[in-house]
């Protein structure tokens, strides 16, 4: 490993890439036409649109969710009027497992890490006095998004939006809960079919919807490399455009809609190189692979969160200092929109002071640092270009990989992608625990007292107000409807049915989340993983 | 030949943060201990019947999803309800100050926040266990 002189610290990049003192031609093999292109232009390593950020800016979307609807609808009416411009929902922990929150399984857990949505009445909260027709918004929701998308759609309906004009994206990528995040429902099978059947049904109903944003996000929070991230995440995105076309679909019907949603860690440049490599991955595959005949179909869109995990308790303000850093290696590797993290989030949910910090980081790259007014202005660095290659190789051996144990699920099931992310995580923290990486405030620059943070609070009562409100629900709903609907989503589940509109209806009837995936779970069966560590 | 030091590390509710869990758990194997991990989503009877069943010196809860309030003390009181309240336990994750202080109040032998070296939670457990 290389270390500089006198110190133990690594040069490696945080992922372990060996870097050398200098880049200069000889370092650098591409071929301009071919590796690079033009932005908006095959292969879209320097960007999905020609003009970049001087055509419109990346949307600044702020995740939020906690408590109740009441909560949360408050909340993005806050981040609304101070500039927001896209709405991103946080959903708690039973509603990530498809557990209502009246549910044994749910206690000590609702409205704790995310709002608690329990049926179409909690989703008429959320969204009271925003016009669905107006915002794009969008749910971080997986095993259940099914579910959520119809109590959206539903929504929708009721303001009067016709369904073809709501927008937002739709998490829906089980893969790498199976991976990473770990919230998951059902058996990697039957959750294909379901994520299939959003995509085809919003192809067709919800044609402005993205159906699926597939996740590096939590891949690399998971304690991931950024090869890793890259790599899975893509792996992912082919299996579902694999499952797609096995389904009959064509490749252009569905892929122009298909989003994906990457972490921005601490390495500058080597994050830069990573949405770079990504980009050039994925439209040499779409086209040479699935035949993809669209230009639209070939664009890797994304979503960027910053690094989470490279939050420090210890003297969090320094987070701001991160996050900066982070969000301008996004914006620098051009996404489309944009999270910044708050920087109390290693101890608690964010208040709403440190989301406005957040917000306005993002609004100090785009406006005041002028680094918006050219497409991809670090392209043909040659440094930069080396990363962009190195990681572009790293994902195809990883390809390779997951090709020889069978395919995605294979592996997920082999535990590799898993093993792998803990093998690299244990690493890094061996890393600093050593002092060869240095975090400053935790292993160096400490404080001897660190003085108190103000923190969010997430009013206990909060969970007994929650579970009011979906038995009043359950109460006032037509009983012998809800039966009917229940039994139509449990046959079109045992038939090839597309269950979405068996699902729809079952919103509009109140039927709750949990008694949804609880009749499918009678048919499919839960996923349970071995762990490795 | 002494005998290992034996911990349970688990992942009560419905939390899928397993980073810092495995992290722990590999650090403490690799310290020589006999390490059992749960994986994830335990309730709280099938984490203390885990650590029965595997005569566990202590139990490592993991926790970041602000349930701890709830979860922790509803672990010692099944540990107790077991006549196990000699088992450790040792909580580690996004616990804020004010809550840790009164987790160890009710019997939580120490709190590992965001940061903490695995070095410390070692030694901590060597300390107490031993004692």
């Amino acid at each position: 490993m290389t270390r500089p002189q006198g110190t133990g610290e690594l040069r490696s990049t945080i992922s372990g890439v060996e870097n050398e003192p200098l880049y200069s031609p000889e370092n650098v093999e591409i071929d301009v036409e071919r590796d690079l292109g033009r932005p908006g232009a095959f292969p879209f390593t320097r960007g999905v649109y020609e003009s970049m950020y001087r055509g419109r800016l990346w949307t600044m979307r702020q995740f939020a969710g906690f408590g109740t609807a009441e909560e949360t609808n408050e909340r993005f009416r806050y981040l609304l009027e101070h500039g927001q411009t896209g709405l991103s929902t946080a959903f708690d922990m039973p509603t990530l497992m498809g557990y209502d929150s009246d549910h044994p399984r749910s206690l000590g857990e609702v409205g704790r890490e995310g709002v608690a949505i329990d049926s179409l009445a909690d989703m008429e909260t959320l969204f009271e006095g925003i016009p669905l027709g107006e915002v794009s918004t969008s749910m971080t929701i997986n095993g259940p998004a099914a579910m959520l998308l119809a109590f959206y759609a539903c929504v929708g309906e009721e303001q009067g939006v016709p369904l073809g004009a709501l927008r937002g994206t739709v998490q829906t990528d089980i893969l790498k809960e199976y991976i990473a995040q770990k919230e998951w429902i059902f058996p990697p099978e039957p959750s294909m079919r379901l994520v299939v059947d959003m995509i085809e049904w919003c192809s067709r109903e919800l044609p402005l919807m993205h159906p699926v944003s597939i996740s590096g996000y939590h891949i690399r929070e998971a304690g991931s490399t950024a090869a890793q991230e890259l790599a899975f995440t893509l792996a992912d995105g082919f299996a579902y455009v694999e499952a797609c076309i096995a389904r009959g679909l064509d490749v252009d019907s569905f892929a122009p809609r298909l989003s994906f949603f990457f972490n921005a860690h601490l390495d500058f440049f080597e994050e830069i190189a990573k949405y770079r490599a990504a980009r050039r991955i994925w439209a040499t595959r779409m086209r040479d692979t699935y035949g993809a005949k669209d230009p639209r179909s070939l664009l890797m869109r994304f979503h960027t969160q910053t690094a989470g995990v490279s939050l420090t308790a210890q003297q969090p303000e320094v987070n701001i200092v991160r996050t900066a850093v982070e969000a301008l290696a996004a914006v620098l590797g051009g996404t489309q929109s944009l999270h910044t993290n708050s920087f109390d989030e290693a101890l608690a949910l964010p208040t709403e002071n440190a989301v406005r910090l957040a917000l306005r980081t993002q609004q100090v790259i785009a406006h005041e640092t002028g680094v918006v007014n050219t497409a991809d202005p670090l392209g043909g660095s040659y440094y930069l270009e080396h990363l962009t290659s190195e990681l572009e190789r790293q994902a195809h051996d990883y390809f390779d990989r997951i090709e020889r144990l069978g395919g995605v699920i294979p592996a997920i099931e082999q535990n590799f992608q898993q093993r792998e992310i803990a093998e690299a995580s244990f690493r890094y923290q061996g890393e600093v625990e050593r002092g060869e990486r240095i975090v400053v405030g935790l292993n160096r620059y400490e404080l001897a007292e660190e003085p108190p943070v103000e923190i969010l609070r997430i009013d206990p009562a909060l969970e007994a107000k929650q579970i009011e409100r979906v038995r009043a629900v359950r109460e006032r709903r037509d009983a012998g409807s809800v039966e009917a609907v229940l039994r139509r989503l449990e046959a079109d589940a045992m038939s090839d049915a597309n269950l979405m509109p068996a699902i729809m209806d079952a919103a509009r009837a109140y039927a709750t989340l949990g008694e949804m995936c609880d009749t499918l779970r009678r048919v499919w069966g839960t996923w349970r993983e071995t762990p490795v560590f | 030949m002494e005998r290992k030091i034996r911990v349970v590390v688990a992942k009560p509710g419905l939390d899928g943060h397993d980073r810092g869990a495995k992290i722990v758990a590999r650090a403490l194997r690799d310290a020589g201990m006999e390490v059992i991990y749960t994986g994830l989503h335990q309730t709280p009877e099938q984490i203390v019947e885990t650590a029965i069943q595997e005569d566990a010196d202590a139990v490592g809860i993991s926790l970041l999803s602000g349930a701890h309030m709830t979860l922790v003390p509803r672990i010692m009181e099944l540990l107790r309800e077991s006549g196990a309240e000699d088992v450790l336990v040792v909580l580690g994750g996004t616990i804020p100050e004010d809550d840790a202080a009164e987790l160890k109040r009710r019997g939580v032998a120490a709190v590992f926040g965001p940061g903490a070296p695995t070095t410390d939670i070692v030694d901590f457990l060597r300390g107490a266990v031993a004692a």
